[in-house]
């Protein structure tokens, strides 16, 4: 109860401290992506604002749930989002090539997407009733860990590594914050390192391996996947610090930036608006995290504390990975920024995630009230 | 925190680790943050131009070449403004599926569209490959707007260029192509990369490429990544290079390579007082015009497959033995070495040097060195050349001209030969034979001349001043050094050789038809092969007698020297009236073409039209059906032998009165040694 004491109830329980920068964010995203279709609504800026609504709400209504719900949910629903992989899987073996997403007439959904808050939900459940005194046991690593790999695999598959990094690292968060022996998590990192190279040359398709390359040295093939990074960076270094203004990037309006409007939407905004610009995203993402930490960290259950924290970790990976590969930090892997891009499947995602943090907060405040 | 666990300690550990996830994400959020400082402020000069470089798009505007004029300042060589296509293979995504668009917009039928790809698969790939030049603005706007889905297609406005007289001056003025690779790797400048721009290949276009080229204007404009040019930013335009005026006469030039018509042969007149070459004729030809056009395949072939060789300027390097074309000059070299020309020999038929007897194509009875000329005996010669010795004979032959090369800006021109003792020597390691010296003194054996060299050696003759060609107008006239013939040398030889047309001697019906100008020449026939092959009149093309001619006019007063050789002519009877008929144009522009045009009825057209019929035959027979492009005829009405005649009445012959004579005596065979 900071603060707004004399405000009425409903007023000062909406979750204004993350509505108001996300919907900031969401319209700044919508005038970059104006931009990214030179200078109209459609096709991208107008559906980006349309679908913030429509998750918002879906997102305000979810936050109404109860801790019970939620908790009873986690595994039909973790067995649901299963099934749908499965179900993609065949589809696509029956189309005769690899796909991602399930035609279902009104909607293309992406099962892997749903995945990713999927996770945090079902390993939150596992760790709020797995007894207290066996988080060191072989228990608390292992079921975890097949709830993980299954999942993973499926997405593999399809093949998208970018979602399943993803999926895994919502995963591993939570079992982080749950409280598993550190010694796992060094032993871990380091079999990673040992599999690193193993993973390198057996288990990425060649075209990744090429991404990996290339980040390592985009000037190896300017024209071919370098060209994602070097136009990326040029696009960003052009802003200057305060950009050359709306509508006026060259690399994004004269197409020199592959998906100005999805994956490379910041290099489009930061070629416009500079490092000011670049800097107010940042410090959104900033205050949404932190946010999401301060919610878990308030949490009252260790199933909410666990689900804020994954929550948060999640979005935290796309921002990170997403950022970090338009800069030229990590290789192109084609997962995009929160709120700013364009594309349904990643709004989504994303704000279940807000939605799961809202709801977490009122449980905090209910607690609170009736603790009192 | 081994066994002592409880649900409190889970929180403090909950709280350390999401302390730790905390501070993980404001750690990367602040390199995030410091990265893209780094990248959009301590970069930003960096990426600035990276931007820029690929916002705007430089691309080099060929300048307009210089045109090459003739004497009178007509074009030879010319620019004509004009829409076309030409393709980068290297930016070429998919080649089939772009030359099937690029196709139908053109309306290419389908052996066009097949030659495009053939020349596509032949290309180096960073050149460009010229599609199609000369289009309406139609066509080159239907290609323009579909730029996007042609990437390695590149529409422009340039200037193409254009030879009036087509093949006249193939071999003398050269062509111009696409820079090949040898070339670019010489010059690497990125303009010589341009799409449209063109070098000098040959002749004339190659040797003053420097001069001719000029500056390349720039455009700067926006493009996008696809390469669609979104506005123009500036423009400098292009300087075109500088005109090379050439001492080719133009309308003589055409006549002449006109005149020659089914013949393969030369024509060389040249200026005596000033050396300036008027024409130089070489035919067959190929078309220049459809050379710079990047020339078709078949066309190609079809001038390589000719054994006329279209491709070589007989001019420079056609060599023949010159034969009695010589004889003037060695009558010179006797005086000169103390033969007088009242000293007359017995010509039987032949005449016997040392024990062997030569024979003589005809009894002329007795023979002084008038007649020795105008009659061509080769007795006198055989006799008079072992007298004074061939080595001496040889050394005037040089400073005549044969076996000499000349400062001409030409890409090579040949030597010949002038055979001599010590040459045999070196040569064929053998003693030299009074069988040589016999071959030699009528300009057989081993004696070889261009059709330049002879001009040369005439027009020396004719004036007695060492006469060096030139072919680009000089700012002064040249003065020429005195060769040291008495002038009563030079005039006995002078009405010898006019005797020879206009007396008693062998080439009668080379007489000019026009009156006061008296032609003075001599005639040569030159043997390719033994008589016991064959009789050099008639039978294989090839075995037949090459037929020279070497003339001067007036002939007491020299103004113009020149030689004709018609290749396998069949003797001296094919190559005078070549000679008669470019002097008469010469002289009389009017009665010039009246003799041609009955001629080339005849013939079925004028040389061009003739070789873009013989081009259809050949290419029908070839299976590919490709019309050749005709170029408009419309600078060529400037300098083609129509336009001198329409603008240039009878006056220049008028110019300079000479004595009046009576009519030649109408006698001679045509055939002659």
């Amino acid at each position: 109860m900071r603060g707004a004491v004399s405000l009425p109830a409903p007023i000062a329980q909406f979750p204004w401290r993350v509505v108001i920068p996300l919907t900031l964010l969401v319209a700044f995203g919508a005038a970059v992506l104006h931009s990214a279709a030179g200078g109209s609504f459609s096709p991208y800026a107008g559906s980006h604002l349309l679908r913030f609504g429509v998750f918002l709400i879906v997102a305000l209504v979810m936050s109404y749930f109860p801790e019970d719900w939620a908790r009873f949910a986690a595994i039909p629903v973790y067995i649901a989002i299963l099934l749908l992989l499965m179900a993609v899987e065949a589809v696509g073996q029956l189309g005769g090539g690899s796909q991602r997403w399930l035609e279902l007439g009104f909607i293309r959904l992406q099962p892997s997407e749903l995945m990713k808050p999927g996770i945090v939900l079902i390993l939150a459940a596992f760790y709020h009733t797995l007894p207290v005194g066996m988080i060191g046991s072989w228990r608390a690593l292992l079921v975890p860990a097949g709830l993980l790999v299954v999942p993973m695999g499926l997405v593999l598959l399809q093949p998208d590594l970018g979602t399943s990094l993803a999926i895994a690292f919502g995963g591993v968060v939570v079992m982080f914050l749950a409280g598993i022996p550190q010694k796992w998590f060094i032993g871990g990192g380091l079999a990673a390192v040992c599999v690193a190279p193993l993973a390198y040359f057996f288990g990425l398709q060649p075209y990744q391996q090429q991404r990996v390359l290339t980040f390592l040295d985009p000037a190896s093939d300017p024209q071919g996947s370098g060209y994602h990074i070097i136009q990326s960076k040029i696009a960003i270094g052009s802003g200057g610090l305060s950009g050359k203004g709306f509508g006026e990037g060259s690399q994004s309006q004269l197409n020199y930036l592959p998906e100005p409007h999805t994956d490379f939407v910041f290099a489009t905004m930061a070629e416009e608006w500079g490092l000011i610009g670049g800097l107010f995203v940042l410090l959104v993402f900033g205050i949404v995290l932190r946010w999401g930490l301060l919610v878990a960290r308030d949490a009252k259950t260790r199933f909410s504390r666990l689900l804020a924290g994954g929550m948060t970790a999640t979005i935290f990976f796309y921002v990170a990975v997403n950022l970090m590969m338009v800069m030229g930090l990590a290789p192109v892997v084609g997962i995009p920024l929160p709120f700013m891009s364009h594309g349904g499947s990643s709004m989504m995602t994303n704000m279940l995630c807000v939605g799961a943090l809202m709801m977490v907060e009122r449980w905090n405040r209910q607690s609170t009230s009736a603790g009192l | 925190m081994d066994r002592k666990l409880t649900s409190n300690s889970l929180k403090q550990t909950f709280d350390r680790r999401s302390f730790v996830v905390g501070s993980v994400q404001g750690g990367i959020g602040l390199l995030l943050a410091a990265r893209m400082g780094y990248i959009a402020v301590a970069e930003n000069e960096k990426y600035e131009m990276e931007a820029e470089s690929n916002r705007v798009n430089l691309t080099l505007i060929p300048p307009r070449r210089g045109w090459i004029l003739d004497r009178n300042g007509s074009p030879l060589a010319s620019n004509r403004a004009d829409f076309r296509v030409d393709i980068i293979p290297e930016r070429l995504e998919n080649a089939d599926a772009t030359v099937e668009l690029l196709g139908d917009l053109l309306e290419f039928s389908k052996p066009e569209k097949a030659d495009l790809r053939d020349r596509l698969e032949e290309s180096r790939g960073f050149a460009a490959v010229p599609v199609a030049n000369g289009l309406d603005y139609e066509k080159f706007a239907a290609v323009s707007v579909r730029i996007p889905d042609l990437p390695g297609v590149i529409p422009q406005r340039g200037y193409s260029r254009f030879y009036p007289t087509g093949a006249s001056v193939g071999h003398l003025i050269g062509y111009v192509g696409t820079p090949s690779r040898e070339e670019y790797d010489e010059d690497p400048k990125p303009l010589l990369l341009t799409p449209g721009f063109k070098l000098g290949k040959d002749g004339i276009e190659k040797q003053f490429e420097q001069q001719l080229r000029g500056e390349p204007g720039a455009r700067r404009v926006e493009v996008t990544a696809s390469g669609r040019i979104v506005r123009d930013l500036e423009t400098r335009e292009d300087v075109q290079g500088n005109a090379v005026q050439l001492t080719i006469d133009g309308p003589l030039q055409d006549y002449a390579a006109r005149r020659i018509g089914l013949e393969s042969g030369s024509v060389v007149v040249m200026d005596c007082e000033t050396g300036e070459l008027l024409c130089m004729a070489s035919m067959p030809s190929f078309d220049p015009n459809s050379f710079s056009d990047g020339i078709g395949r078949v066309e190609f072939a079809m001038l390589r497959e000719n054994d006329r060789v279209p491709l070589r300027n007989k001019t420079l390097k056609g060599l023949y033995p010159p034969g009695s074309t010589v004889k003037p000059m060695h009558a010179m070299a006797f005086m000169h070495e103390g033969v007088s020309p009242d000293e007359a020999i017995m010509c039987n038929g032949g005449r016997r040097i040392g024990n062997r007897f030569f024979n003589c194509w005809s009894n002329h009875g007795r023979v002084d060195m008038a007649k020795a000329i105008y009659q061509s005996c080769d007795s006198y010669f055989y006799h008079f050349a072992q007298q004074v010795g061939f080595d001496k004979v040889a050394r005037f032959a040089h400073q005549f001209g044969l076996g000499e090369e000349f400062d001409l800006p030409v890409a090579s021109q040949f030597y010949g030969t002038v055979p001599d003792p010590e040459w045999k020597q070196e040569k064929y390691g053998s003693e030299w034979q009074p069988y040589d010296t016999v071959n030699a003194s009528i300009g057989q054996g081993y004696y070889l001349a261009s059709p330049l060299q002879l001009a040369v050696m005439t027009a020396r003759i004719a004036t007695g001043y060492a006469v060096t060609p030139s072919l680009i107008k000089p700012d002064t006239s040249p003065k020429f050094a005195s060769m040291n013939y008495r002038p009563d040398e030079i005039a006995y030889i002078r009405q010898a050789m006019s005797d020879v047309v206009n007396g008693p001697g062998t080439a009668g019906r080379a007489r000019l038809p026009i009156e006061n100008v008296l032609l003075a020449g001599k005639t040569g026939t030159a043997q390719v092969v033994s008589l016991s092959v064959s009789d050099g009149r008639s039978g294989p093309w090839r075995y037949r007698d090459h037929g020279l001619f070497v003339f001067f006019a007036p002939f007491d007063k020299p103004r113009y020297a020149g030689a004709v050789v018609i290749e396998h002519g069949g003797g001296s009877g094919a190559a005078y009236p070549v000679a008669r008929d470019v002097m008469t144009f010469l002289l009389d522009p009017q009665k010039g073409l009246e003799a041609l045009h009955a001629l080339e009825e005849q013939w079925g057209g004028t040389a061009q039209q003739r070789l873009d019929r013989q081009y259809q035959t050949y290419a029908s027979a070839a299976g590919v059906d490709l019309p050749p492009a005709p170029p408009p005829v419309t600078l060529s009405e400037q300098v083609d032998a129509e336009a001198r005649a329409a603008y240039s009445g009878p006056d220049q012959a008028d110019s300079t009165v000479f004595s009046p004579r009576d009519e030649a005596n109408p006698r001679a065979e045509d055939t002659t040694t």
